[in-house]
């Protein structure tokens, strides 16, 4: 009776919804529920890593910093005009998909990776790509270990609430192994746990591997392996049913690819906006064009996001580099990798 | 307004009633709103979804390819297990504790006492987290594994025990042994004719040993093979660090519990008895204690129900127990948290309920009928 009962109300409120937003299809205006939210509260609530070098971790002063952060800032500069307008909700993986559902977060950009299930069982809306990995794993080193497939009966540590279990004994099975895992809540006790000796290694995306071996007592002592047993995309997600706010966080990562096709940076774009008249330049600053205006904030979106974190390689190079990480696939497309912006016009 | 008062409580209750269905009515809806506003489907169907991920540590078989609602039996055997040996130790160790409360000996009632205070002002879970990093950080490696008489193993990867393996089709005869030689305390107290049984109970743990030598065609010792032992039983470190933290914090409390109990029974029957010329332990045995252990049984429940339900912290040390395997992993791949919270809690429930009517029913059968 009460399955009814829901089955009725949930298509009413289906209903509703459907003709609401077709009314609302009419008014010029982009109408997001999620950019009147934060325009109304004036602060963007980002959901972020717990703490891992390279994506999000608090510096010792307490402040914010990482690949994921710069993303944050770089949506309230373009919506709201300051990026530090922010508020960091700190996520862990079990959660993380949870609290973006339930709307405690306006957006989630925790180095979580982009799978079919995620964008349908799970009812979220990805956007850009901001990481492109695969699931590597890191040893001791005086295990003389120098592929994955000589992982055979070892026990590896990782959190739980990923991709990683899957894929491990997705590829244990492929390749007639058996790697055992340990399953942890917290990075802080995987990383404690593999140090202590409890496990042969840890495993996670490439770029939270490299952040892990920066965290160990001894970088020197643990090797990361050359494999890369599965795909880690990793981007950004929204809710579905706010399709104007994802398109708009989509196009902020484009915007900062952008810039570093263009030759924009953070000490120049000043410079290039009082001298250019590069057409493209122009647009992208919001000199000419109304693209800012097409997304559902102002003009000179773009500009203020240079202005605040700069574009994708200086925060690339600024967060990844002391991890020893080169870009790899995470460079331009002009430069061999798999990071490319769409066409403005 | 309704003027017998009867009638008014009677009319009260109804409304009352009819509130609390409102309200609760009101709350499923909302949450189907919810669910249909996100687009999510409520159903639990999903349990039939293939798991993709390997339990560590499992009482039953377990493979990649078993269903979501094995990973759910698999994970709630654990969570059972650990629980077990904790209650178990706890008791022993809690009645022990308890008695060393009130010794006589300053220095035995000091130790108790700092013991207890230390221990329950402390928080559980830091307490666990402490067992695990104590217990790992001490242990040896792999390859300097330390070698227990009898083919145990000892290691910072788990305590190994060296594995019995039955021949084909003798698989029910370990379980009528183990059954055995559970059942010999109750035979012992079996009556036969005017006597009890007594001594000739020992003939059925015999028999087991008899069974158990048929049954096993083989004993396999663990040893080193690459990087982990092969071969034995291997009890995880998080098994019995979970274990120590649950037993030593319940131990604490119980230790009080047992004293409160003892200082309850008259204080005439502990004088009556040390002038019959008793020592003061057997005092203790013969005439405190049962009176005592038959006072305690309700609040005993008590902690062994909170023991069970905080086995659940056993997901900080990455013990596979049900709320980190299956209100962890499952909940993130399916992504049904509303369907998943409900049967956790609904197995917690039926857990729990069981267990506390089995007490209550003891607790009856042992209580002192009072004229």
């Amino acid at each position: 009776m009460q399955r009814h009962l829901i089955r009725f109300l949930a298509f009413a409120a289906v209903a509703a919804a459907t003709l609401g937003l077709a009314g609302a299809g009419w008014a010029a205006d982009v109408k997001s529920e999620t950019i009147d939210a934060i325009k109304k509260r004036d602060q963007l609530i980002c959901g972020v890593d717990t703490g891992i070098p390279g994506f999000a971790f608090q510096d010792s002063a307490g402040k914010w910093q990482g690949l994921d952060i710069a993303y944050c800032q770089a949506i309230a500069a373009a919506v709201l005009g300051d990026p530090g307008k922010v508020k960091y909700v700190g996520t862990t993986a079990k959660v993380r998909f949870s609290v973006l559902q339930s709307g405690e977060i306006d957006v989630l950009i925790r180095d979580s990776t982009h799978t079919l299930t995620r964008n349908t069982d799970l009812g979220l809306a990805t956007g850009a790509i901001n990481f492109f990995t695969g699931q590597a794993f890191m040893v001791k080193k005086n295990l003389n270990v120098a592929h994955v497939k000589e992982l055979d009966g070892a026990t590896i540590c990782l959190i739980t609430g990923t991709t990683l279990e899957r894929n491990i004994a997705d590829y244990s099975r492929a390749n007639n192994i058996k790697i055992n895992t340990l399953l942890f809540d917290k990075s802080e006790e995987a990383f404690a746990a593999a140090e202590a000796g409890r496990c042969d290694g840890y495993t996670d995306d490439g770029g939270s591997v490299a952040a892990a071996r920066s965290a160990m007592k001894t970088p020197a002592d643990w090797v990361i392996l050359p494999e890369l047993i599965s795909r880690e995309f990793l981007g950004s997600y929204c809710r579905q049913g706010d399709e104007r706010w994802s398109i708009l966080v989509k196009w902020v990562h484009y915007a900062m690819l952008e810039a570093e096709v263009l030759g924009i940076t953070q000490a120049n774009v000043d410079d290039i906006k009082a001298k250019s008249d590069n057409p493209e330049v122009r647009g992208f600053l919001g000199l000419e064009n109304d693209y800012g205006k097409f997304l559902g904030v102002d003009n000179d979106w773009a500009y203020r996001i240079v202005k605040a974190v700069g574009n994708y390689g200086e925060n690339y190079d600024k967060y990844f580099g002391p991890l020893a990480l080169p870009r790899g696939w995470n460079n331009l497309y002009t430069n061999g990798g798999l990071q490319y912006p769409l066409a403005w016009r | 307004m309704v003027r017998r008062p009867s009638r008014r409580a009677y009319w009260a209750q109804w409304i009352f009633l009819a509130g609390l269905v409102a309200i609760g009515g009101l709350l499923i809806v909302t949450l189907g709103a919810n669910l249909a506003r996100r687009n999510m489907q409520f159903g639990f169907g999903f349990l039939t979804a293939h798991a993709g991920f390997d339990i560590p540590f499992h009482l039953i078989g377990w493979t990649e390819s078993d269903i979501y609602a094995k990973a759910l039996v698999v994970s709630l055997l654990n969570t059972l297990l650990v629980s077990a040996m904790s209650i178990a130790a706890a008791t022993l160790l809690g009645l022990l504790v308890g008695i060393m409360r009130l010794s006589v000996n300053w220095l035995v009632r000091n130790l108790a006492l700092g013991f207890v205070e230390f221990v329950r002002n402390t928080p559980q879970l830091v307490q666990i987290i402490f067992w695990y990093f104590a217990v790992l950080q001490t242990l040896p490696g792999p390859r300097q594994s330390i070698v227990l008489p009898g083919g145990f193993l000892l290691n910072i990867r788990g305590f190994y025990v060296p594995d019995l393996i039955v021949q084909q089709g003798a698989a029910l005869l370990p379980w009528l042994a183990g059954l055995l030689v559970v059942a010999t305390p109750f035979a012992w107290r079996l009556k036969i004719g005017e006597r009890r049984a007594g001594a000739l109970a020992l003939v059925l743990p015999v028999i087991a040993l008899l069974l158990l030598n048929l049954a096993v065609a083989r004993v396999e010792l663990p040893a080193l093979k690459g990087f982990n032992i092969a071969g034995g039983v291997q009890v995880p470190p998080e098994l019995v660090a979970l274990w120590a933290g649950l037993t030593i914090y319940a131990t604490a409390f119980i230790a009080e519990i047992v004293r409160s109990a003892i200082e309850a029974v008259p204080k005439g029957q502990h004088e009556a008895a040390r002038s019959l010329g008793l020592r003061p332990a057997r005092v203790l045995a013969l005439i405190v204690l049962p009176q005592a252990l038959r006072i305690m049984v309700p609040q005993l429940t008590s902690q062994y129900l909170n023991l069970i339900k905080s086995s659940t912290l056993g997901t900080a040390i990455a013990y596979p127990e049900i709320f980190q395997i299956f209100a962890g992993t499952v909940m993130n791949q399916s992504g049904k948290e509303v369907e998943i919270i409900i049967i956790v809690m609904a197995v917690f429930l039926t857990v729990n309920l069981l267990f506390s009517a089995f007490m209550n029913w003891y607790n009856r059968r042992v209580a002192l009928v009072e004229r």
